[in-house]
């Protein structure tokens, strides 16, 4: 063969497997990784699916809280401030601004009686931040502010 | 008066960048070279005035000019000086000033140091810089003017610097991301004169490789420093996160690699020409694109900068006339590259080109995993989802092992072609030992042979004993140990870059895995008095104590760690609470070591002094960013080759001779 195209060959070879192998890998793996974004009224209303890894938002019920005296268990109501409440479960460290009557962004599983098992907890850190799913949830565009931050604490990691 | 004069003197900025421009191209189209020397002065008085309006805000900090919307947003009376100083670039305005005046500092590097460069392809490369600086001012004037005033004064103290931005982390970490990020510009500045002039020979090469070596320098250490950061100061113990953020500077840095891998090729050979181009647009777009997301808050970050619309929209159409335009005169003017040599499958061509197609793959993937949640929305009309890092970690971790496969042979093989045979005999032997160093090593220290110790220990060993083989190849000739450290010297800053560069790769690798694997943490419940044991060390946990810092006060915990009945290490972490946004902040207490961190967070009080305490035991931690600090030095090294300047004295010979002819 012509070296010339023999040259251009082992370039189009090569970019097609490495194409080939990270579209393969790339779907795969969003296929398995996705975390979908539920507010509480879907998931009161039985919306969201079971076992499944989601994200679950919106306000900490104002005297919900509840801690375990022994332990580090800690459990909250999760709700839309319009009548939707989902009770949550965790076990860790909450992040700084966690607090009642702020927007949390929790990841984890919804078991089968209604409770949201979660692994993770967002809150935001910045009276002036509003993650995007929670300002539309709200209702409202996220207020013009500073910078801003997520703090996150993932449990056991 | 004082932002006043800051206000004006980035219109005249603005002026000058729009002179900067039109005047030194409109000199190329002319041929008129006294429009085409003004660059050079335009570009000095660009630079002077960015510096002069910077200087005004940061004046406005150090005063405590609370008229200032921004400085009363960002900054409180209270505040130590060096963090009103580093709180300039706290938020989103000022940062942006500090972007673009490192823009017009590269700018005037640029102009300063090309005096060997033809007169036409500077005032191109300036023009082009110019332009982005034009629209890098709009941005600030027309979006985000951190001089506008709050009258009549509504604060008497300031909002104050967001609590966790005060820290040594915001003095360093900004400057230099913003430094490697907005470096790419002259790599882009160099590729579209190139395109431009229509002169896209090996010289083009040479001269964007130095600036394209320093700017990945700067990027490269900038993200070690926001590992880093994020790990000690987010009080969680973990240094990546796979956010949208982290992503926006870790793909320029991806494109970046691959660029300067590719510019090597194309300066050496003249081959990959219109590659290089590509890269070159691709990694000041991913730049810009890191901007976008960054400041426009379309995603769910760690930084995100609080959502305004208008401004997402400006960088949105700023990024697409950039790219768009780059990419159609690329689109115009590529057929006209031609390769000048040939070369064959195991040249170092070839290595060079598998590794640019595994970065760019890389790229690729990272991009949709961020990208993903906004097409997510956008086909399902609202459905949110976020895409999480086991995605990033399945797509990326095979993907980087394949990388550090190919580092080791690339460097032996030799251009053009390289026998396969004398390949085998360099690298056999190598290949013999990593494997038995890989598993040997984590057995004999931990007793336990896992998965990816044993991977990266013997991809880690790899790349180091070529290294080491290649450069005993290259002394093979000399007699004695001095004289082969002589023949070591000769070989170049450009190939002891190299090394420093590839063996900084090698030691994050080893980090990333070996920490990965071996950390442990608890999350646990203590009263004074109370012990946790992780590993081979005991926390006793004696309790918190009230402290009064310049602007919060504290609780501050005593933690005593003990290792075989010894004390080791007092760690006090503290939860902050700053008086100004009544902010709570915890702020975790580490014991540093080459080896080993032991890191103790505060959670929160439980009652009955009691308190939650995050423990971790975190081996190898810091090679990680010991890693990056390599690769920075390497980088830089490799951007100070003297052979750079000698060339360029060649260049400009040749350019004269062909003059005078």
């Amino acid at each position: 063969m012509h070296p010339k195209r023999k040259q251009r060959l082992t370039l189009v070879a090569f970019l097609f497997a490495g194409v080939a192998v990270a579209v393969g890998l790339a779907l795969f793996a969003l296929n398995e990784n996705i975390n979908l974004f539920y507010p509480p009224d879907q998931i009161a209303r039985g919306e969201a699916p079971v076992d499944q890894r989601i994200r679950a938002g919106g306000m900490v019920l104002e005297g919900s809280v509840q801690r375990d005296p022994g332990s580090l268990a800690v459990r909250f109501t999760l709700s839309d401030m319009a009548g939707h409440d989902v009770p949550v479960v965790y076990e860790g460290i909450l992040p700084d601004l966690f607090g009642e009557g702020q927007g949390i962004v929790a990841t984890g599983r919804l078991r089968a009686n209604g409770t949201f098992e979660a692994s993770e907890v967002l809150a935001k850190h910045d009276e002036n931040y509003m993650p995007p799913e929670l300002a539309e949830l709200a209702g409202r565009k996220a207020p013009e502010g500073q910078r801003a931050g997520m703090a996150t604490l993932d449990a056991g990691g | 008066m004082i932002p006043e004069l800051g206000h004006f003197a980035l219109i005249l900025a603005l002026m000058l960048a729009v002179l900067l421009a039109v005047v030194p191209m409109a000199g190329v189209v002319r041929r008129d070279l006294t429009l085409q020397h003004s660059a050079g002065a335009l570009s000095a008085g660009l630079f002077v005035f960015l510096l002069l309006s910077y200087a005004c805000l940061t004046q406005a900090f150090l005063q405590d000019d609370f008229s200032v919307a921004y400085v009363a947003n960002n900054s409180n009376a209270l505040l130590p000086w060096y963090y009103k100083v580093s709180a300039v670039w706290g938020a989103h305005e000022g940062s942006f000033l500090l972007w673009t005046l490192i823009m017009g500092g590269w700018t005037l590097a640029v102009a300063l140091r090309s005096e060997a460069l033809p007169t036409a392809m500077l005032a191109r490369v300036l023009s082009v810089m110019g332009a982005l600086t034009v629209g890098f001012i709009l941005f600030l004037l027309m979006t985000s003017n951190p001089f506008e005033r709050v009258l009549p004064v509504a604060a008497a103290e300031g909002a104050d610097l967001n609590p966790q931005l005060q820290d040594f982390g915001l003095i360093v970490h900004p400057p230099m991301l913003y430094t490697g990020y907005v470096g790419f510009s002259v790599a882009f500045a160099f590729a579209i004169a190139a395109l431009l002039s229509g002169r896209l020979d090996a010289a083009w090469a040479r001269w964007s490789r130095p600036w394209t070596n320093l700017a990945w320098a700067f990027l490269s250490v900038g993200i070690a420093l926001g590992s880093w950061w994020a790990y000690y100061e987010l009080g969680w113990g973990g240094w990546w996160f796979w956010d949208a953020v982290e992503n926006a500077s870790f793909m320029p840095w991806l494109v970046g690699t691959a660029l300067i891998h590719s510019l090597a090729v194309t300066e050496k050979r003249g081959v990959f020409k219109s590659w290089t181009v590509l890269l070159a647009i691709a990694a000041f777009s991913l730049s810009l694109l890191g901007a976008f997301i960054v400041r426009s808050g379309v995603l769910t970050s760690v930084h995100a900068f609080a959502v305004d619309p208008e401004r997402g929209m400006f960088i949105l159409v700023f990024l697409l006339l950039v790219v768009g335009s780059a990419l159609a005169l690329y689109a115009l003017r590529a057929p006209v590259m031609r390769a000048e040599a040939r070369y064959e499958g195991l040249s170092r061509e070839v290595m060079l080109l598998a590794n640019n197609i595994v970065l760019v793959v890389s790229t690729a993937a990272v991009l949709l995993g961020t990208l993903y949640p906004l097409v997510y929305e956008s086909l399902t009309g609202g459905g949110k989802i976020s895409v999480g890092p086991p995605y990033f970690n399945a797509v990326f971790v095979p993907l980087m092992v394949l990388l550090l496969l190919i580092m080791a042979p690339a460097p032996l093989a030799r251009w053009k072609r390289t026998g396969a045979a004398q390949l085998m005999r360099s690298l056999s032997k190598v290949a013999l030992a990593s494997v038995a160093l890989g598993l040997v090593l984590p057995l004999a220290v931990t007793g336990a042979l896992e998965l990816w110790p044993v991977l990266s220990v013997m991809l880690g060993a790899w790349i180091t004993l070529a290294l080491l083989v290649d450069a005993l190849e290259r002394v093979r000739n000399k007699q004695g140990l001095p004289a082969k450290l002589r023949g070591l010297k000769t070989l170049g800053a450009g190939y002891g870059g190299m090394v420093l560069a590839h063996l900084g790769v090698a030691v994050t690798a080893l980090g990333i895995a070996l920490t990965t694997t071996y950390s442990t943490e608890r999350d646990v419940r203590l009263a004074p008095g109370d012990s946790v044991t992780l590993g081979p060390r005991t926390y006793l946990f004696e309790g918190v104590a009230p402290l009064e810092g310049p602007n919060y006060v504290a609780d501050q915990g005593t933690v005593r760690v003990f290792q075989n009945g010894q004390p080791i290490a007092v760690l006090h972490p503290e939860k902050r609470r700053y008086l100004a946004r009544q902010m709570v902040m915890t702020e975790a207490d580490i014991d540093p070591g080459f080896f080993r961190d032991l890191y103790v967070a505060l959670g929160e009080p439980l009652g009955e002094g009691a308190w939650a305490l995050r423990v971790h035991d975190k081996p190898f931690v810091r090679w990680v960013w010991f890693g990056g600090v390599l690769m920075m030095f390497g980088g830089l090294m490799a951007a100070f080759d003297r052979r750079y300047r000698r060339l360029k004295l060649r260049d400009q010979a040749a350019l004269a001779g062909a003059l005078a002819s």
